[in-house]
């Protein structure tokens, strides 16, 4: 059906006379073109198309886009539309776009391509970047060996600076979620171990996890979310901003200015923030003791003492070294090949948390296993 | 025909300022309908900050901004989204959205804002993406374009609704020279087919001769206007020795005291 905006008038022979009146702006919407080419259909004898423009009709840019439709529509039956019903700002705008629309230079998009040819695709840039990234841990190694020889030299302020940041301004986060960890652990020993009387050694299961794996886990995990999250935005938006290209050509290598510092923080800060942690999780162990199991705090205190030996705390501390490295590595490498858009740095943060977590759980597993060969228990 | 007697912008002692830092003061100048009005000015006198306060991101510490008779910093929010559905904005850099396609970012603001099929929403990114000379880069994400072609999808973007006033931050900013012209010829012929009104913050002044038909000069030093008029009429007619050293680069340094 015809609405107000759009009336059809057959009084010439062979001629569609279309009445145009009303609002044709783009907030209030458009006639459907489908309406005049089902009139076209319908009147096989058509010739042209002429215009009648009321003088209190409203038009911007999409009345431009419906007459482009309507010219393309008649192109295909072999029907002319006559232009001289239109007001004179319509034409000049019509045949911009007309002449801009049918210009004959359009460049070529490459396509997606079919599914092996995408699967090739992955592979490849997974080969790709797996050597990207050994390259990269090679890049640091030298640079740390640099740094052992004193030949490299980075701001002591931006240094310390990190060490705060991942440092002492996570001691609130880290102390919450390990002794929340302490607590669940001293309520699922507690369940199995109250059923023979043997409610004292839930001190040695918070202790033993905590101290050997929880401990190092959670911190781990925790400064992946935080810090390497921080360090891939913070490098990627360098790369975006071309800051890492200005140090290039300063003759300052973006390694040993930006990562080697950031590893090295990590490195000191990941085995102190799990000692911290493993402390907070056997506090939250006793919490749960001595409220609700009834145990003696000192009685808590030196059955852990019992139960954990030095060799648990070598386990955790060299977990945590490894969690601290990875963090590290992970954050500053996609951050430092982050695409330089909005896009890039998000995909780069995401990828730096999800590969660091993903690296903690094998490296935990890899670390236990060798752990059982050796026979260090 | 417009007969609408209020000019399209009105601005009424102005004073800006970031937090407690000062940036204008006493700044006063009108904008006629069809006008390109150039604000122009050395680097660092507040040309991006007023751009700013006359687009809505920053609220003035005294003075009015009339965008016809509605007073833009008096009205209430829903208003003034109302009153912004009527600008379009290109900022320096382009400012379009990197997970976008350059038809999608042209695409947005019509589906925020219009009753359009997604069809037709689609054929209206396209011609506008046409009207910039972008045919065939719809479908480009901006990270796939050059400087220069991501400042006309951004203008694309900013007349995707036939705004009645359009703001240009810099837009010959890091241009080369053919590519900045390119550029004024296309304010130049978007003018003439939108028959919108072009504010355009430039320093630039080759595009101030090119395209300005009225233009207001801002201090550093005096932090306010010193001069509006016509950038020609201001050549030759203006005696502020500061004004004159823009408009010749440092060339008739003192010629007119």
């Amino acid at each position: 059906m015809p609405t107000e905006k759009l009336l059809f008038d057959y009084s010439t022979p062979k001629t569609l006379r279309l009445k145009l009146s009303g609002d044709w702006h783009i907030a209030s919407g458009l006639p459907d073109t489908d309406e005049v080419t089902a009139q076209m259909a319908v009147h096989a004898g058509l010739k042209q198309i002429v215009f009648d423009v009321s003088a209190d009709m409203k038009w911007d840019s999409a009345f431009v886009a419906f007459l482009l439709r309507l010219d393309e529509a008649c192109r295909i039956r072999k029907i002319s539309m006559s232009r001289q019903g239109l007001p004179q700002d319509v034409m000049k705008i019509f045949d911009s776009a007309y002449s801009a629309m049918t210009s004959a230079m359009v460049p070529h998009k490459p396509e997606r391509g079919e599914f092996f040819e995408m699967v090739g695709k992955g592979i490849t840039h997974f080969y790709a970047e797996t050597l990207s990234l050994l390259e990269f841990i090679g890049e640091i190694t030298l640079a740390f060996g640099r740094l052992a020889r004193g030949k490299i030299s980075f701001r002591r302020g931006d240094f310390f600076y990190i060490i705060q940041r991942s440092g002492v301004d996570a001691l609130g986060l880290v102390s919450l979620i390990s002794i929340m960890v302490g607590i669940i652990f001293a309520f699922v020993g507690a369940i199995q171990l109250q059923t023979f009387g043997a409610q004292i050694f839930v001190a040695h299961i918070v202790g033993i996890a905590m101290v050997r794996v929880m401990g190092a886990v959670m911190a781990g995990i925790l400064m992946a979310g935080r810090t390497g999250a921080s360090f891939a935005a913070e490098l990627g938006i360098m790369q975006t901003n071309e800051e890492i290209d200005a140090l290039k050509t300063l003759g300052i290598n973006p390694v040993d200015f930006l990562v080697v510092p950031r590893v090295l923080a990590l490195i000191i800060m990941l085995p102190l923030l799990t000692l911290y942690a493993d402390i907070m999780g056997i506090l939250g162990g006793l919490l749960i003791c001595a409220t609700m199991l009834g145990i003696n705090p000192l009685e808590y205190w030196q059955h852990t003492q019992m139960a954990v030996k030095l060799s648990n705390l070598w386990v955790g501390l060299v977990n945590s070294l490894a969690f601290g490295v990875i963090v590290a590595v992970a954050g500053c490498f996609y951050g430092i090949k982050c695409e330089r858009s909005a896009a890039g740095v998000g995909q780069a943060t995401t990828a730096a948390v999800v590969s660091a977590i993903t690296w903690i759980v094998i490296a935990t597993t890899l670390i236990t296993f060798i752990c059982q060969i050796l026979g260090i228990n | 025909m417009n007969t609408d007697p209020h000019p399209a912008i009105e601005v009424r002692n102005l004073k800006l300022s970031y937090d407690d830092y000062p940036v204008l003061h006493h700044i006063n100048f009108k904008v006629n309908k069809g006008d390109i009005f150039i604000i122009m000015g050395g680097s660092g006198c507040g040309k991006s900050t007023l751009l700013k306060a006359l687009t809505g991101l920053l609220e003035p510490l005294e003075g009015e901004v009339l965008y016809g008779d509605k007073n833009f910093w008096k009205a209430n929010d829903a208003r003034q989204y109302a009153m912004m559905r009527n600008f379009g904005v290109l900022y320096q850099g382009g400012a379009l959205w990197s997970s976008l396609t350059l038809w999608e970012n042209v695409a947005l603001p019509l589906q925020l804002h219009s009753k359009l099929s997604a069809a037709e929403i689609r054929e209206m990114a396209e011609l506008k993406l046409a009207l910039v000379g972008l045919r065939g880069y719809a479908d480009f994400y901006p990270s796939e374009i050059s400087g220069g072609m991501r400042k006309r999808a951004g203008l694309a973007r900013a007349v995707a609704l036939d705004p009645d006033i359009i703001f240009f931050d810099e837009p010959s900013a890091g241009l080369d020279p053919v590519n900045a012209k390119m550029l004024d010829d296309l304010i130049l012929e978007l003018r003439d087919i939108f028959d919108s009104t072009f504010v355009v913050v430039t320093h630039e002044l080759a595009s101030i001769f090119a395209i300005g038909n009225n233009a207001v000069f801002l201090d550093e030093e005096s932090k306010t206007m010193l001069a509006a008029g016509s950038p020609k009429d201001l050549l030759d007619n203006c005696r502020d020795q500061r004004v004159i050293q823009f408009l010749t680069r440092g060339e008739k340094k003192g010629a007119k005291q």
